[in-house]
């Protein structure tokens, strides 16, 4: 092999090596932070896991919103209208937070059957319902 | 009438962009100059009546004109003016004609600076422009008409989603815009190019400075739509890696790359087909960006109301456009041939790295982005990918990007001497990682994290001021040895510098930041980070068109009043929608930031979200070093010069 050659062997071997680590790297990252989504029924039908972090979807129960006086802890329940679970939520809520809101919320399931809610998205459109949301209530419906 | 009359301008732009799409093409290949003359005026009429277009749109929306159904869903009569302008662009219909106007501004522009290009390469540019507008005109006449009418007109109309009623978000998608449609330029040079098969280092150069304006505008547009995700959604966030900021970021990255890739092409005569790809890449990526963000595919935290109806139309544009030039890539790339050989350890190298690394992360981010839409389509699992992915491979990813930043900026082309860079940068790397390691101890707790960030930010700006350094020492280090380094050298420098500011922003912020909820009655105290947050209670205010609770807090350290911050909670009247304003106190090494959460209990007490955030001004001071320097670089001489000297005869005078 000539010297020239040898560098450009060299090199390539070296750049795809790094390709290789980078992509190895970002797919081990990638399967680290999956997070799957269930609906309601789903988490009652023990589908979900204990203690991982998934996103679950729903609309909030009338009549169900309760907050501690003393502390930003509050509770309600998220429902696909065939199962219903119930969340806890410390902190501020976003805006359009209210009862009968298609929410998406992001947390864990305790041993209890509680979801420990980290953070609660609601749309910032009165007419949106998230996509998975509308999904799981029409699965649910039929 | 005149919305009439804007449709039907439409119409007429969409007949010349078919005209323009073909004849100039047609001509050139075939050698018929009075077809490739065409070039020029079509491109500037299309651009007219789009300019008519955009203008009826407007009209409608200042006088009100509610039997438009795209004015009624977005506007009001109690819409204060600035808000109605930025309405036109504030939804879907009105976003395309204004991507599209765009793509016609920026093709007037290409026939007005084209001087130093040879009359069928324009007309090649022009019509591969045209066509892309022939696509955009399409879909918005077929599925997306912003100038259907009502049978009925409202008395009122629905308003604008109080999110974009903000002048923030007024001017970011215009600069967004700008910016995507940018793209459209060195792609439409790359195919014309192809076309032509000439792919030398004439067609890098006349690239270049349209790629850096390009790129300034996407990086003010994504920096400008990170400060209102500030301030204006309440979270305190600067970026959520949400799909739609992705789907701007993807281009900046991959055009990013472009700019670097398409200095080797236009110096050293190599990366020749790379340098097509990305520019192919690039605006793939910016058409996917614009219709992720408006066919409603994505969920996302701040998805505006949209219609997946459209998804076919879009998916078939981007098949075409991408497919069609990937196909012409396959077909001639082979024959493009780089002669110029390089050494293993030259700027050519450090330039591919900084490729490789740019386009890894973003096939990472497309990955994020893109796979969880693509399981959902095939009914697989509805999953998500979280900030944690993002931030795990984009960290590690960048670091080393960080460190070459200095080093590529100043190694020779060709070949250059190891040691000679250690003998230039060695003292630079000592004091970068002694500062780095010793500047946190300021800080009231020592994070290893803070360290590396700021040991890089020191090390790209030592390494580039010792880069431009031994520019002026070359040149003899007088004062006008400071006028001979070209402009774009400057510029470049003074963008690395701002990538070095911005790192210190984001590091910072990230590392040392405290967010706190609390409930706040009125007269409570909370100290955070030696700032005293006094809650003072809260009362009603009538906005134009919304009514507002507004708190009163004021902020002391050490018994020094700091600041008085009135957050408010609004409710626009017509959309029944609230907002959350916070109150932000900035300044240069930190920010105060209080948003209202709502009313707890008796007694007026509310629950408020207090931030206080280190060093966040610097990520956007840093953005807006980054355009400068792409500023001072897009008007190097070089560009002019080529200009001047092709067009001998005629006596152009420009500094």
């Amino acid at each position: 092999m000539t010297p020239a050659r040898k560098k450009r062997l060299f090199f390539i071997i070296f750049l795809v090596t790094g390709i290789a680590v980078a992509a190895g790297f970002a797919l081990y990252a990638f399967n680290q932070n999956l997070m799957f989504y269930f609906s309601p029924s789903e988490v009652k039908q023990g589908k979900a896991p204990v203690n991982k972090l998934f996103r679950m979807g729903g609309m909030v129960v009338d009549g169900t919103f309760k907050r501690q006086d003393k502390s930003l802890k509050v509770f309600f329940d998220l429902t696909d209208y065939e199962d219903t679970v119930t969340v806890e939520y410390t902190g501020i809520l976003p805006d359009l937070f209210r009862e009968g809101q298609g929410i998406i919320s992001r947390g864990k399931l305790n041993a209890d059957g509680v979801f420990i809610a980290e953070e609660v998205l609601a749309k910032h459109d009165e007419n949106y319902m998230p996509p998975e949301v509308a999904e799981s209530l029409k699965k649910a419906k039929k | 009438m005149i919305p009439e009359l804007g449709h039907f301008a439409l119409i007429l732009a969409l007949v010349l962009a078919i005209v323009q799409s073909v004849l100039p093409l047609v001509g050139a290949s075939k050698g018929i100059s009075s077809w490739v003359a065409l070039a020029k005026p079509i491109a500037r009429i299309q651009l007219f009546f789009m300019l008519v277009a955009f203008a009826a749109l407007t009209h409608a929306f200042i006088v009100h004109d509610f039997s438009v159904l795209y004015v009624a869903s977005n506007s009001n009569t109690q819409l204060p003016l600035m808000f109605r302008i930025s309405a036109v662009w504030g939804a879907h219909e009105g976003s395309l004609l204004f991507w599209a106007l765009t793509l016609s501004l920026w093709t007037g522009a290409v026939t007005v600076f084209s001087k130093s290009i040879p009359k069928d390469m324009l007309a090649r540019v022009v019509s591969v422009l045209g066509m892309v507008s022939v696509g955009f005109l399409l879909f918005m006449l077929l599925t997306s008409n912003p100038f259907d009418r009502l049978a009925m007109a409202p008395a009122e109309g629905r308003d604008l989603n109080p999110l974009l009623q903000d002048f923030g978000l007024a001017i970011h998608p215009p600069m967004l815009y700008m910016g995507y449609v940018g793209f459209s330029v060195a792609f439409a040079f790359a195919i014309a190019a192809m076309l032509g098969g000439k792919l030398d280092a004439a067609w890098a150069r006349w690239s270049r400075p349209w790629t850096a304006v390009a790129w300034i505008f996407l990086t003010l547009g994504i920096s400008l739509g990170s400060w209102w995700a500030y301030y204006e959604l309440g979270w305190g966030g600067w970026w959520f890696w949400d799909p739609v900021e992705n789907a701007s970021f993807l281009p900046w990255l991959v055009g990013t790359a472009l700019m670097h890739s398409l200095a080797v092409t236009e110096k050293r005569g190599t990366f020749k087909a790379w340098t097509v790809l990305l520019a192919i890449f690039a605006f793939s990526l910016s058409l996917l960006g614009t219709f992720l963000v408006r066919s409603g595919v994505l969920t996302s935290v701040h998805a505006f109301a949209t219609d997946p109806g459209r998804g076919v139309f879009i998916l078939i544009f981007l098949v075409i456009v991408i497919g069609g030039s990937l196909l012409l890539y396959a077909w001639r790339a082979p024959s493009i041939r780089s002669s110029v050989s390089f050494n293993l350890f030259s700027r050519e190298t450090a330039l591919l790295f900084n490729n490789v690394i740019l386009v890894v992360v973003a096939a990472s981010v497309l990955l994020g982005t893109l796979y969880p839409l693509l399981l959902d389509a095939l009914g697989v699992g509805k999953i998500s990918v979280g900030p944690p992915y993002f931030n795990s491979v984009f960290v590690p990813l960048t670091i080393p990007l960080a460190m070459l930043i200095g080093v590529g900026a100043m190694m020779r082309w060709k070949q250059d001497k190891p040691e000679r860079l250690l003998k230039a940068l060695g003292p630079s790397l000592v004091i970068s990682v002694v500062a780095g390691l010793l500047l946190p101890l300021i800080a009231d707790e020592y994070h290893f994290g803070a360290a590396i960030g700021l040991m890089l930010s020191i090390w790209i700006t030592l390494s580039t001021l010792q880069g431009l350094r031994l520019r002026l020492v070359n040149k003899g280090y007088s004062l006008e040895s400071l006028a001979t380094v070209p402009r774009s050298f400057y510029g470049m420098s003074i963008a690395h510098i701002g990538v070095a500011v911005f790192i210190v922003g984001i590091t910072l912020t990230t590392i040392y930041s405290e967010e706190k909820d609390v409930r706040m009655e009125p007269g409570e105290n909370f100290v955070m980070k030696g700032y005293n947050f006094e809650f003072k209670g809260a009362e009603s205010e009538q906005g134009p068109n919304y009514v507002a609770q507004t708190g009163h807090l004021t902020v002391s350290k050490d018994g020094q009043h700091i600041a008085s911050l009135n957050p408010e909670k609004r409710i626009y009247l017509v959309q029944k929608m609230p907002m959350t304003e916070a109150a932000i106190d900035a300044g240069f090494t930190r920010d105060l930031f209080v948003a209202l959460g709502e009313p707890r209990g008796e007694g007026g007490a509310w629950s408020v979200r207090l931030y206080v955030k280190p060093f966040i001004r610097w990520i956007w001071l840093g953005t807006i070093i980054m355009g400068i320097g792409g500023l001072l670089a897009a008007t190097d001489r070089r560009y002019r010069l080529a200009k001047k000297l092709k067009s001998s005869g005629k006596s152009e005078v420009s500094a």
